[in-house]
C-alpha cells in the first residue's frame, strides 16, 4: 500500500471502507485479463456493498475468462479531502489501481440523488466528466440501474447506458470493448457498434430538439441508432449467475446479511411504483434452487442472518415450502430469517410469527394512503379490514411497535384523504387496546409520510407533484389530526423529493444543472450532511431552468418524454389506460388473476409470463 | 479455554476492534468450527480478545480465547481458519490455556519513525527515552494529569535504518497501567518536539508476563 495513503487511512473515519481485502474479494492475475472494468457505486461503501446488483454483476463479470471486475465507492467527505490534498486519484479496492487505468467504468444508478457523485468520482479519478471531453476509447464510462430508465439527465456524462438487467448485457458490452481494443477502433466507431447491442442506449447518438414552451419536441436517432432501445431481461433466472460467494465486508454495512432474491418483477401494479413496472415481467427462481443457493451463500459467508428479497415476498408461490426448508436448516445453526416486503394479510402474519420466534423485530406496513378511495386510485390493494386484522394478529402475538408508511401528494388526494391517515392510525391503536397481549408495556405506532414523486414509466408519469408548500400544509393538517400520544408522526423533508422528481423526469438540459451543482461542491446528495437546496436552486437558475417545470408540471397526453426512447416492455398505451383507471378509482387485479396486457410479456421469448 | 494466536497485517490493520470481532465470528462459522454461545437474551458466540488493537497497527501476537462447542483438533485448526480468513489475518497457533489475560504485563513493540528531513535520530531518541523521568501531561475527560511514563518503558533501543527512518524497539507496560506505542511516541511531541516524527508505523511483536516469560 502506498505510504501516503496508509497515513491518510490512519486519520479518516472507518478506514476499512477504503482498503479492500475482504473475504471472497476476487483478484485476478493481470496477465490473464484483457478487459478490466471497475464497478462504480456513487454512494458510500456501506450502501454500495449492501446492493444485490453489485454482488450479482461482480460475480457474473468475474466468472468470464479474461474479464476482471473490481469495485469502487464514493469516499466520505473526510477521505475525499485527504485524497485531493495528497493528489491520490480515486482507485479500485481490489488492485488499488486508479480508475483511469481501467477499460470501463460501470456506474450503478439506482437513485437520482446519486447523480452528482458520479461526476465527483470521475473528477476524483482525474477523468473529464463530460463524455465529449473523453476522446480516448478507454476508460469507457457507462451506467446501468433503475435511474437509467430515463437516461437523458445524465446523457452528457455517460458514453452509454445499459438498459435493464446486466448479467448478459454488461458482458456483451465488455466483449465488444475487448474487440475494439484489439482492433484499435476509436471511440465513435465503438459507440456506433455498441448501439447495435440490444439494450444499449448511446446518448451521443440521439439529438434532442425542444419546443418553445420548453418541452421536448423530439429525440432524433443518429448514425443508425435504434428508434427504441428495449430493456434487456434474463428470461430464465435459474440459469443466470446467482451469487453464492458474496464479498463479506470486514466492516459493518447497511444490509449485513445474505440476500436471497426470490423473483423479479411484481404482479401487483401499484400505480406509483416505478419498480413494479420497470422490472416486469415476473420471473422467479425455483424453490429447490433457492434452498440450495441459500445454504451455499450462508456457508460461504458465515453470516447469521438471511433475508428474502423481492418486490412483494407474499406473492412468491412456494413461500411456505421455502421458509419451512430454510427454517429447518437455519434454526439449529442459530441463523435468523427475515422477511421484508410482506403484505398485510393473514397468511403473511402467520408466517411472520413463525419466522420471528428468535428475535422479534419491529413491524412495518405501507398502506401508502389513508382512505380506501385513494388506495383504489393508486391500486394499492390492501383493505382497512385486512390491515387491522394483521395488526390484531401482531398485537395478540406480543408486538407493540408498528410503523405505517404513507405518501402525501398522491394524484387526486384531498384533505379528507389526509385526515383518513390519522383515522386509520387511530383504528390501529384501537385494535391494540382491544387485542394487545400485554397492555402494560404500552404501544408505539409510528406514522411516516413522504412526498409522492411521480416517476417515468408509471401510470403517474404525466402527473404533477405537489409543491413543497402544499406538502407542508398537508403535513400540518395531518399533524393536527393526530391526537394520541401513542402515535408518533414523522414526515420526510420535501426538498429532496422535489429535486428527485425534477431529476427523474428531467431532459438532457438538466445535465447542466447536475454539473453546476457538482462544480459548486455537490456530491453525496442523498445524505442530509451534504444536500443543499440552495445549491440546487442556484444551479437550476444558472441554466435558466426551474425544478418546478420538471416536477410540478402536469404533462399533456401527447407530450414527448425524454424517456420515450427507452422501451421497458410495458407500453405507454397501457400506462395511459391505467392512469384513466386511477381517475375512475378502479382497481386492476393481480396480473396472475387476470392479464391486462401491459406488454411486458413481449420481452420473453415464450411471450408468456410466469403463472 | 481454547485460544488462538494470530497475526494482523497489510490491509487488515484497518479493521477496527469491533469489526474484528464480527469478522472472527464469521471466520469460525465459515470454517465450520462451532464455538460456545453466551447465555441470555441475545446469545452470541463467546470470544474474548486480549488488549484491543488500535486501527492501523500491525501485530503478530494477537490472542483470542473461546470455547469449542464440540471437540475439534486444535493442531489443524489454524489451517482450517486460515482457509477462510480475509486477507491479512493469519492464525499462527491454536491451543489450550488457562492463563488469564490479566497476567499479561509487558508488550514488545516496534515503531518505524519517519522524518521527512532525512537525518539520523537514533542516538538522540535513545538518550531521550533514557532520561530518569519522562513526565507528560495526560488528558482525561475531567482533568489533566501529570504522569511519569519512564517506569512503563521496560527496555528501548533505536536504530537508524536509513536517513529519515528510525526503528524503535521497545518493551512497554501492557496493562494497568499501560503505555501504548502511540503514547510512547507522543511523549516526543510534549518533551522534545524537535524529535517528533512525521509519520509512525506501529507493530506489536510479543506479549510477556511479569517474569518476562512469553505469554500464551
Amino acid at each position: 500500500m502506498d505510504a501516503v495513503l496508509e497515513q491518510i487511512l490512519t486519520r479518516v473515519q472507518k478506514p476499512a471502507r477504503y482498503t479492500g481485502g475482504e473475504y471472497n474479494e476476487i483478484r485476478k492475475d493481470p496477465a490473464e485479463v484483457d478487459v478490466r472494468m471497475a464497478f462504480c457505486f456513487p454512494d458510500t461503501y456501506e450502501i454500495g456493498m449492501s446492493n444485490l446488483g453489485l454482488q450479482i454483476l461482480y460475480g457474473a463479470i468475474n466468472a468470464q475468462p479474461g474479464m476482471a471486475c473490481e469495485r469502487c465507492f464514493a469516499p466520505w467527505g473526510d477521505m475525499e479531502e485527504e485524497m485531493r490534498r495528497a493528489g491520490i486519484p480515486l482507485y479500485a479496492l481490489e488492485s488499488g489501481d486508479p480508475l483511469s487505468e481501467f477499460d470501463a467504468l460501470g456506474f450503478s444508478l439506482g437513485y437520482e440523488m446519486a447523480f452528482t457523485s458520479v461526476l465527483n468520482m470521475l473528477d476524483l479519478a482525474g477523468i473529464p466528466v463530460r463524455s465529449a471531453d473523453r476522446r480516448d476509447l478507454t476508460p469507457l464510462v457507462f451506467a446501468g440501474g433503475t435511474s437509467c430508465v430515463n437516461p437523458e439527465p445524465m446523457a452528457d456524462f455517460l458514453d452509454l447506458c445499459a438498459i435493464g438487467e446486466g448479467e448478459e448485457l454488461d458482458v456483451e458490452i465488455l466483449e465488444l470493448l475487448r474487440r475494439a481494443k484489439r482492433e484499435g477502433w476509436d471511440k465513435p466507431a465503438f459507440l456506433r457498434e455498441a448501439a447495435r447491442i440490444p439494450g444499449v442506449y448511446v446518448p451521443s447518438l440521439y439529438r434532442p430538439e425542444y419546443n418553445e414552451d420548453g418541452t421536448l419536441r423530439c429525440l432524433t436517432p443518429l448514425e443508425g441508432a435504434p428508434e427504441k432501445v428495449t430493456k434487456r431481461i434474463v428470461e430464465d433466472l435459474d440459469s443466470a449467475f446467482f451469487p453464492t460467494k458474496a464479498i463479506v465486508p470486514s466492516t459493518e454495512i447497511v444490509h449485513d446479511r445474505v440476500v436471497l432474491e426470490l423473483f423479479r418483477g411484481c404482479v401487483r401494479g401499484c400505480r406509483f411504483c416505478q419498480a413494479g413496472f420497470a422490472y416486469r415481467p415476473v420471473r422467479r427462481h425455483g424453490t429447490e434452487f433457492l434452498l440450495e443457493k441459500a445454504k451455499a451463500a450462508l456457508e460461504n459467508s458465515g453470516y447469521e442472518e438471511i433475508t428474502l428479497s423481492s418486490l412483494s415476498t407474499s406473492d412468491f408461490k412456494g413461500l411456505p415450502e421455502l421458509t419451512d426448508g430454510l427454517l429447518e436448516w437455519c434454526e439449529p445453526r442459530k441463523i435468523s430469517l427475515s422477511l421484508p416486503s410482506l403484505r398485510a394479510d393473514n397468511f403473511s402474519m402467520g408466517l411472520m410469527e413463525r419466522v420471528q420466534r428468535v428475535r422479534k423485530s419491529g413491524l412495518t406496513f405501507a398502506p401508502e394512503a389513508g382512505s380506501q378511495r385513494l388506495r383504489d386510485v393508486i391500486n394499492k390493494n390492501v383493505t382497512e379490514e385486512a390491515l387491522l386484522n394483521s395488526c390484531r394478529i401482531a398485537f395478540e402475538g406480543g408486538w407493540n411497535t408498528l410503523k405505517l408508511y404513507f405518501m402525501l401528494g398522491l394524484p387526486t388526494e384531498t384533505d379528507e384523504d389526509v385526515v383518513a391517515i390519522a383515522k386509520l392510525a387511530n383504528q390501529v391503536l384501537y385494535t391494540w387496546r382491544q387485542y394487545a397481549a400485554n397492555k402494560a408495556r404500552g404501544v408505539k405506532i409510528t406514522v411516516s409520510t413522504s412526498m409522492f414523486v411521480p416517476k417515468p414509466h408509471t401510470p403517474f408519469q404525466w402527473e404533477s407533484q405537489v409543491s413543497v408548500e402544499e406538502y407542508l400544509r398537508r403535513v400540518r393538517l395531518l399533524r393536527e389530526s393526530i391526537t394520541s400520544k401513542s402515535i408518533v408522526y414523522n414526515w420526510h423533508e420535501p426538498h429532496v423529493s422535489l429535486i428527485e422528481a425534477a431529476l427523474s423526469r428531467g431532459d438532457r438540459r438538466v445535465g447542466g444543472v447536475i454539473e453546476e451543482v457538482w462544480r459548486n461542491g455537490g456530491r453525496l446528495d442523498s445524505w442530509t450532511d451534504y444536500f443543499s437546496m440552495d445549491r440546487w436552486l442556484d444551479a437550476f437558475a444558472s441554466r435558466g431552468l426551474t425544478p418546478e417545470f420538471y416536477a410540478l408540471r402536469k404533462r399533456g397526453e401527447d407530450e414527448v418524454f425524454p424517456w420515450d426512447t427507452v422501451d421497458l416492455g410495458v407500453t405507454k398505451r397501457y400506462l395511459a389506460r391505467e392512469r384513466e383507471e386511477a381517475y375512475a378509482g378502479r382497481v386492476t387485479p393481480d396480473c396472475r388473476v387476470k392479464c391486462m396486457g401491459c406488454g411486458a410479456n413481449c420481452l420473453l421469448e415464450r411471450r408468456k409470463c410466469d403463472e | 479455554m481454547n485460544r488462538i494466536l494470530f497475526r494482523k497485517k497489510g490491509r487488515a490493520v484497518f479493521i477496527s476492534h469491533l469489526d474484528l470481532m464480527r469478522t472472527m465470528q464469521r471466520v469460525f462459522i465459515r470454517a465450520g468450527v462451532k464455538i460456545r454461545h453466551t447465555e441470555g437474551f441475545n446469545p452470541h458466540p463467546y470470544m474474548n480478545f486480549a488488549m484491543p488493537l488500535s486501527v492501523g497497527v500491525e501485530s503478530r501476537c494477537e490472542l483470542m480465547e473461546f470455547e469449542l462447542a464440540e471437540p475439534a483438533d486444535l493442531a489443524s485448526l489454524p489451517a482450517r481458519l486460515n482457509a477462510v480468513c480475509p486477507e491479512g489475518i493469519e492464525v499462527l497457533e491454536a491451543y489450550e490455556s488457562d492463563l488469564k489475560f490479566k497476567y499479561i504485563k509487558w508488550l514488545d513493540i516496534e515503531a518505524q519513525l519517519f522524518y521527512y528531513n532525512e537525518v539520523h535520530r537514533a542516538r538522540e531518541l535513545e538518550s531521550f527515552y533514557g532520561r530518569e523521568s519522562l513526565t507528560v501531561e495526560k488528558r482525561t475527560k475531567r482533568q489533566t494529569l501529570e504522569v511519569d511514563i519512564r517506569p512503563l518503558i521496560g527496555a528501548l533501543e533505536a536504530e537508524d535504518i536509513r536517513p529519515g527512518l528510525v526503528l524503535l524497539r521497545a518493551r512497554l507496560a501492557a496493562q494497568e497501567p499501560a503505555l501504548s506505542p502511540a503514547q510512547l511516541v507522543s511523549a516526543l511531541e510534549q518533551l522534545a518536539p524537535e524529535l517528533k516524527p512525521d509519520f509512525v508505523r506501529y507493530k506489536r511483536i510479543d506479549v510477556y508476563d511479569k517474569n518476562m516469560d512469553r505469554f500464551r
